[in-house]
C-alpha cells in the first residue's frame, strides 16, 4: 500500500555497543561523570594491584610452603592418607549428583549407608593406629593443620550440629513450657555471643566441668564449641522450615491416625528440610568461613598455618602474599559453593511439586 | 477395645494426657538439672570454687588503649576499661558500616553498569571471604606497612599517619564551655520542638508547615550565637605536635590518638559489614513494586520526591529487621579484636583470665556483657522499627 | 465434671448395640468463647448424616471434637463404645476408627499419590507392603483416580486431590468418615465428581457425618440433617421434612438464604 509507513534501521548510536555504551554509561549527564570518576578509581587501583602481584611480589612463599597449606604439620609421607580421603568424598559427591535424579533406584540407599560409613572410616585413615602400625601410623589430631583441618571442622561440624540443631528446633516449638523455655534460653544465650567466646568456653572451660580422668584433645574442644555454635544457627533456620509446614498437614497426620514420632518423621520434617535446605547451605558457607577462629585458642588451619609462614626466617614480613593467598582460596571456595547453592535453590522451587 | 458403657472413672496415669505433659517435663528439668550438679561436682573435684572477690583486686598489667587505667587500678576497672573500647569500635562501627552499606546498596542498583559492576565486586568478594583474613590483611599487610612515626605521612591538620596509627587535632573543653553548652541543649531543644510541630502539621495538612531548612538552622545558628556571646572560646583545638625527647626518642603530644589496632579493627568491620549491609538496602529498594515508582511519575513527582516519600519508606521497612541482624554481628564480630591486639573486652579478659585463674567467672562476665550490648542494641532497633510501621497505618 | 456413665442395659432395643457415636452435652470453649453449647448427637451404624449452618456456628469445630482434632471440655464423647477422655490409649484407638477429609485437603505433598494411601496402613496398621499397596490400587480405582498413582498431589487437579483425600481416609478402613465441608474449596465444575464418589460412598452403606452447604447431595442420601447454629443443633429432620416444613425460625432463614441459589 502506498501510505504504509517506511521501515528505517535505528540511528547507529542507539543499538549495538556504542548504543549499550550510550544507555549504561553516559546517558542522563550525572552518569558520564561518574563513568569518569569510576574508571580513574579502576585504573588507579589495578595498577597498584597489578604491579604489586606481578612485580614486587614475592610469591616463592607460596610456592614453596603450599604442601604446608593445604596438609600442615602432616607428616608428608603420610600425605597419601589425605589424598585417598579427599578420593574417597570425591567418588562419593560425584554418584550423589549423578543419581539424583533417581528416585527410587536401591542405589540411593546404598549412597545413605555409604556417606554415613565414610566418616569413621576417613576418621581411621587420617588418624591411624598406634606409633609402630606399618600401615597406618599414628598422625594424632593435634597434628592435623592447613586446609585439611579446614575441611575437618567445617564437615564434621555441620554434620554434627545439625540432628542437636532439628532437637533444639523441636524443642523451641513444643507445648510443654520447660521444654520451650530451656531451649530458647540456649538458641538466645548461643546466638547473643560471638562464636570466640563459645570456642573459649569449650577449649578452657569445658575440661574444668568433665571428671578430671577424661582429656580432649585440642581439636575435640574445637569442634564440640563449633558443634554447639552451629546448632543454635541451625536450630533457628530449621524453625523456620517448620513453621511454614501447614497446621493442616499436622492435623491431616493425626487424622489418620499416627502418634506424634510418626507424624513428625514420617509427614513434617520431610517438607520442613527441603524448605531449609538454601539456609542449612547457607550456614555451611558461614561455618567454613567461622573455622579460621581456631586460630585465636591456638589451632593451626588454613590461616593460622599461614600466620605461622610468615615466621619463617627467609619469609619473614611477607604477610600480602600469604594473606592474599589464603583469601583466594575462601573466596574461590565459597564463591563456588554459594553459586551451587543458588542452583539448588532453583532446582528445588521448579521442582514437580 | 470394646468397653461397652462401662465407667471410665480413673484414667490410669501413664496414659493421661495431662499426667504425661507434665511428667515429661519434669523429667527433662531432672535430667538438665543432674547435669549441672554432675558438672558441678566435677568442677568441686579439681578444688576450683567460685568466687567474684577477686575484682577488687590489684590487675598488675598495663592497658594500652582506652581510658585511663594504670596497673594499680582493679580487675574490675580494667574490664571496664574493655568494655568501653567494645562500644567505641562497635558505635563507630555501626555508623559508618550503615554509611558505607547505604552508598554501596545504592551504587549496586545504579543505571551506570560500571559503577553497579564495582559495587558487586566490591560486595562479593567482601562476602566470600573470611572477616578474620581480612583483619589480617589489613592489620599485618597494611597498617603495619605504613612509614614508621618519624617519616610520618602528614596529612591536613596536621595530622599524622604512621604504622602507630592517626593522630589527630581534637576539640577539648575549655574553661567557658561551662557557659556555652546550654545553647547546645537549647539548639537540640528547639530543633525537636521544630520537628514536632512539622510532624503535626504533616498530618494535619498534608505537608510539613515549617521547612527543614530551619531545624538546621536552629541547630547551627544558635550556638554559634552562644559562642559569639560567650567570652574567649568554649573550645579549643588539640593539635598533635611531633617533640623529640631526651635520648632521641620521638613522641607525639597533644591531639587524640587513633592506635593502628583500632583503626585496623574499625576499618575491617565496616568493610565487611558494610558489604552485607549494602545486600540488606538493596533487597529493600528492590522489595518496593517497580509500579510505585511508575505510578509516582505518572502523577508528576520528582525523582527526588520518589525515592523520599515513596520508595524510602516501604524500603526502610524491609531494611530495618535485618539491619538490626548486621549491628549485632558488627558487635560480636569486634570481639576478634584479640587476634590483632586490639584491647576490646575480650581481649582484656583473655589477660584477667591469665593473671588470676578465674576461668568460669570471667567466662560468664564475657558471656554477659555481649548479651547486655546485644540486648540494647535489639532493644533501640525494635523501636525504631515499631515507629516505622506506625508512621506508615 | 466427672463423665456420666453410660450403663447398658441388657433390657434396652438392638437400638443402641447399633449406636455408633454418642455426644450428650458437648460444650467446648475457645478462651471465653462459648463455641459448642450442649450438643446432642447420636449416630447409629450405616447412617449419613449432614449437619449444616451459618459459617462460625461451630459445625466444624463440633465434628473435629469427635476425631479429637478438638478437645472438648465438658460432656461426653463415646465413639464405637470407646469414650473420648484424656486417656491417650482411647484417643489413637479412636483416630484410628475414624477417617476424616479436610476442606484445603491436606494431602502430603511429599509423597507421590499411592504413597499417601499407604502411609497410615504400613506405619499404623502395620500391614505388609503388598497388601497396603492392593487396597490402595482398589481405592484409587473406586474413586476413580487409578491411572494418577505414580504422581505427586501437586499434579492433580483439586476435583482429583480430593478424591484422593477420600480414598487415603478410607485405607484405614475406617468405621466412620467425617467430612468437613468437603466441595467449599473447588471450582464449581469439580463439585460433582466429588460429590459423585460421596454418594457411592453412602449408598455402600459406610457411616458418614459431612459438613457442606450441597443441599442436593443431603436431599439425595442423608438420612437426617442437622442444623446448626450458635453453638448448638436447633432442629434435626429427615431431609424431606427439614426442608418442607422448617420448624424453627433460625432455620427458616438460612434456607431461605441457600436455597435462593
Amino acid at each position: 500500500m502506498s501510505d504504509q509507513a517506511e521501515v528505517k534501521k535505528p540511528p547507529r548510536v542507539e543499538v549495538g555497543v556504542l548504543g549499550w555504551l550510550k544507555k549504561n554509561l553516559f546517558s542522563p549527564w550525572y552518569n558520564t561523570l561518574l563513568t569518569v570518576v569510576s574508571v580513574g578509581f579502576v585504573v588507579f587501583f589495578g595498577r597498584v594491584i597489578l604491579l604489586w602481584a606481578f612485580h614486587s611480589a614475592r610469591w616463592e612463599v607460596v610456592t614453596t610452603n603450599l604442601k604446608v597449606f593445604m596438609i600442615g604439620r602432616y607428616p608428608a609421607a603420610e600425605a597419601w592418607r589425605v589424598l585417598v580421603s579427599l578420593g574417597v568424598v570425591a567418588l562419593l559427591a560425584g554418584l550423589t549428583w549423578a543419581f539424583r535424579k533417581a528416585k527410587d533406584s536401591p542405589v540411593r540407599r546404598w549412597l545413605v549407608l555409604a556417606w554415613i560409613v565414610s566418616f569413621p572410616v576417613i576418621g581411621i585413615l587420617l588418624r591411624g593406629f598406634g606409633e609402630d602400625n606399618p600401615f597406618l601410623p599414628k598422625v594424632s589430631a593435634e597434628v592435623w593443620s592447613g586446609l585439611l583441618l579446614t575441611l575437618v571442622l567445617a564437615i564434621v561440624g555441620i554434620v554434627a550440629s545439625f540432628p542437636l540443631g532439628v532437637l533444639l528446633a523441636l524443642g523451641r516449638r513444643s507445648r510443654l513450657p520447660v521444654v520451650k523455655v530451656l531451649c530458647t534460653i540456649y538458641i538466645e544465650a548461643i546466638r547473643g555471643v560471638p562464636l570466640i567466646s563459645v570456642l573459649f568456653m569449650s577449649q578452657l572451660m569445658l575440661p574444668l566441668f568433665l571428671p578430671p580422668q577424661i582429656r580432649l584433645a585440642t581439636v575435640m574442644r574445637a569442634l564440640t564449641g563449633i558443634t554447639l555454635f552451629s546448632a543454635a544457627y541451625t536450630a533457628e533456620n530449621i524453625r523456620g522450615g517448620l513453621a511454614a509446614v501447614p497446621i493442616g498437614q499436622y492435623e491431616a497426620a493425626q487424622a489418620v491416625g499416627l502418634n506424634k514420632a510418626l507424624m513428625m518423621i514420617l509427614v513434617i520434617l520431610p517438607q520442613a528440610l527441603r524448605n531449609v535446605i538454601p539456609a542449612i547451605v547457607g550456614q555451611f558457607i558461614s561455618l567454613f568461613k567461622d573455622t579460621t577462629l581456631v586460630v585465636i585458642v591456638g589451632l593451626l588451619e588454613l590461616l593460622g598455618i599461614a600466620k605461622a609462614v610468615t615466621g619463617q626466617r627467609q619469609f619473614i614480613g611477607l604477610h600480602q602474599e600469604v594473606y592474599f593467598f589464603v583469601a583466594l582460596l575462601f573466596f574461590i571456595c565459597c564463591y563456588l559453593m554459594s553459586h551451587a547453592s543458588r542452583r539448588l535453590e532453583k532446582a528445588l522451587g521448579v521442582g514437580e511439586r | 477395645m470394646r468397653t461397652p458403657g462401662s465407667e471410665t472413672s480413673k484414667v490410669p496415669f501413664w496414659r493421661d494426657i495431662r499426667v504425661l505433659r507434665i511428667l515429661a517435663q519434669i523429667v527433662f528439668l531432672m535430667v538438665v538439672v543432674a547435669g549441672i550438679l554432675w558438672a558441678i561436682s566435677n568442677y568441686r573435684q579439681r578444688g576450683l570454687i567460685f568466687s567474684y572477690s577477686f575484682l577488687e583486686k590489684e590487675a598488675s598489667f598495663d592497658l594500652a588503649e582506652g581510658i585511663q587505667f594504670s596497673p594499680t587500678d582493679s580487675y574490675a576497672r580494667a574490664f571496664l576499661v574493655g568494655v568501653i573500647n567494645t562500644i567505641r569500635v562497635a558505635v563507630a562501627g555501626i555508623v559508618l558500616a550503615t554509611l558505607l552499606g547505604l552508598i554501596t546498596g545504592i551504587a549496586r542498583l545504579s543505571r551506570n553498569w560500571l559503577v553497579s559492576k564495582i559495587a558487586t565486586v566490591y560486595i562479593e568478594i567482601i562476602r566470600n571471604t573470611p572477616l578474620l583474613v581480612q583483619l589480617f590483611f589489613l592489620y599485618f599487610a597494611v597498617i603495619m606497612k605504613l612509614p614508621r612515626l618519624s617519616e610520618a605521612v602528614v596529612m591536613p591538620g596536621p595530622a599524622y599517619l604512621s604504622n602507630r596509627g592517626i593522630v589527630a587535632p581534637w576539640p577539648r573543653l575549655a574553661e567557658t564551655f561551662n557557659l556555652w553548652w546550654p545553647f547546645l541543649v537549647a539548639a537540640a531543644a528547639a530543633a525537636v520542638v521544630l520537628i514536632i510541630i512539622r510532624r503535626r502539621s504533616q498530618q494535619r495538612i498534608g505537608r510539613p508547615s515549617i521547612r527543614a531548612v530551619w531545624v538546621f538552622a536552629c541547630l547551627v545558628l544558635i550556638p554559634v550565637a552562644g559562642w559569639l556571646v560567650v567570652p574567649g572560646n568554649p573550645l579549643w583545638l588539640d593539635v598533635p605536635e611531633l617533640i623529640i625527647k631526651s635520648g632521641g626518642v620521638l613522641k607525639v603530644e597533644g591531639g587524640v590518638n587513633f592506635s593502628s589496632e583500632f583503626i585496623a579493627l574499625l576499618l575491617g568491620l565496616v568493610i565487611y559489614t558494610g558489604a552485607y549491609i549494602a545486600e540488606v538496602v538493596r533487597a529493600g529498594i528492590q522489595s518496593v513494586a517497580k509500579g510505585q515508582t511508575e505510578a509516582a511519575r505518572a502523577q508528576g513527582f520528582t525523582s527526588g520526591q520518589i525515592t523520599r516519600l515513596i520508595v524510602l519508606p516501604q524500603a526502610l521497612r524491609v531494611i530495618i529487621p535485618p539491619l538490626i541482624s548486621q549491628y549485632l554481628n558488627l558487635t560480636k564480630n569486634s570481639s576478634l579484636a584479640i587476634a590483632i591486639g586490639f584491647l576490646d573486652l575480650y581481649a582484656v579478659s583473655q589477660t584477667m583470665l591469665n593473671q588470676s585463674g578465674r576461668v568460669v567467672e570471667v567466662f560468664f562476665m564475657i558471656m554477659g556483657s555481649y548479651l547486655a550490648i546485644s540486648l540494647t542494641i535489639s532493644l533501640i532497633m525494635n523501636i525504631v522499627n515499631k515507629r516505622m510501621q506506625i508512621v506508615e497505618r | 465434671m466427672n463423665p456420666e456413665s453410660e450403663v447398658h442395659m441388657p433390657s434396652e432395643s438392638s437400638e443402641t448395640d447399633r449406636e455408633i457415636i454418642q455426644c450428650r452435652d458437648v460444650h467446648k470453649w475457645f478462651g471465653s468463647f462459648h463455641v459448642l453449647r450442649g450438643v446432642n448427637l447420636t449416630l447409629c451404624k450405616g447412617e449419613v448424616v449432614v449437619i449444616c449452618g451459618p459459617s462460625g456456628s461451630g459445625k466444624s469445630t463440633f465434628i473435629r471434637t469427635i476425631n479429637r482434632l478438638e478437645e472438648h471440655q465438658k460432656g461426653t464423647i463415646v465413639v464405637d463404645g470407646i469414650e473420648l477422655t484424656h486417656d491417650l490409649r482411647n484417643i489413637h484407638a479412636v483416630q484410628r476408627e475414624i477417617g476424616m477429609v479436610f476442606q484445603q485437603f491436606n494431602l502430603f505433598p511429599h509423597l507421590k499419590v499411592i504413597d499417601n494411601v499407604t502411609l497410615a496402613p504400613i506405619w499404623v496398621r502395620r500391614w505388609p507392603k503388598d497388601r497396603a499397596l492392593k487396597i490402595a490400587e482398589e481405592l484409587l480405582k473406586r474413586v476413580g483416580i487409578p491411572e494418577q498413582a505414580q504422581k505427586y498431589p501437586g499434579q492433580l487437579s483439586g476435583g482429583q486431590q480430593q478424591r484422593l483425600a477420600i480414598a487415603r481416609a478410607l485405607a484405614m478402613q475406617p468405621k466412620i468418615m467425617l467430612f468437613d465441608e468437603p466441595t467449599s474449596a473447588l471450582d464449581p465444575e469439580m463439585i460433582k465428581e466429588v460429590l459423585d464418589v460421596m454418594v457411592e460412598l453412602a449408598r455402600s452403606g459406610i457411616t458418614m457425618i459431612v459438613v457442606t452447604h450441597e443441599m442436593g447431595f443431603a436431599k439425595q442420601v442423608a438420612d437426617r440433617i442437622y442444623f446448626f447454629d450458635d453453638g448448638s443443633i436447633v432442629e434435626h429432620n429427615t431431609p424431606e421434612e427439614f426442608f418442607r416444613n422448617p420448624r424453627e425460625e433460625r432455620t427458616k432463614k438460612f434456607l431461605s438464604q441457600i436455597l435462593t441459589h
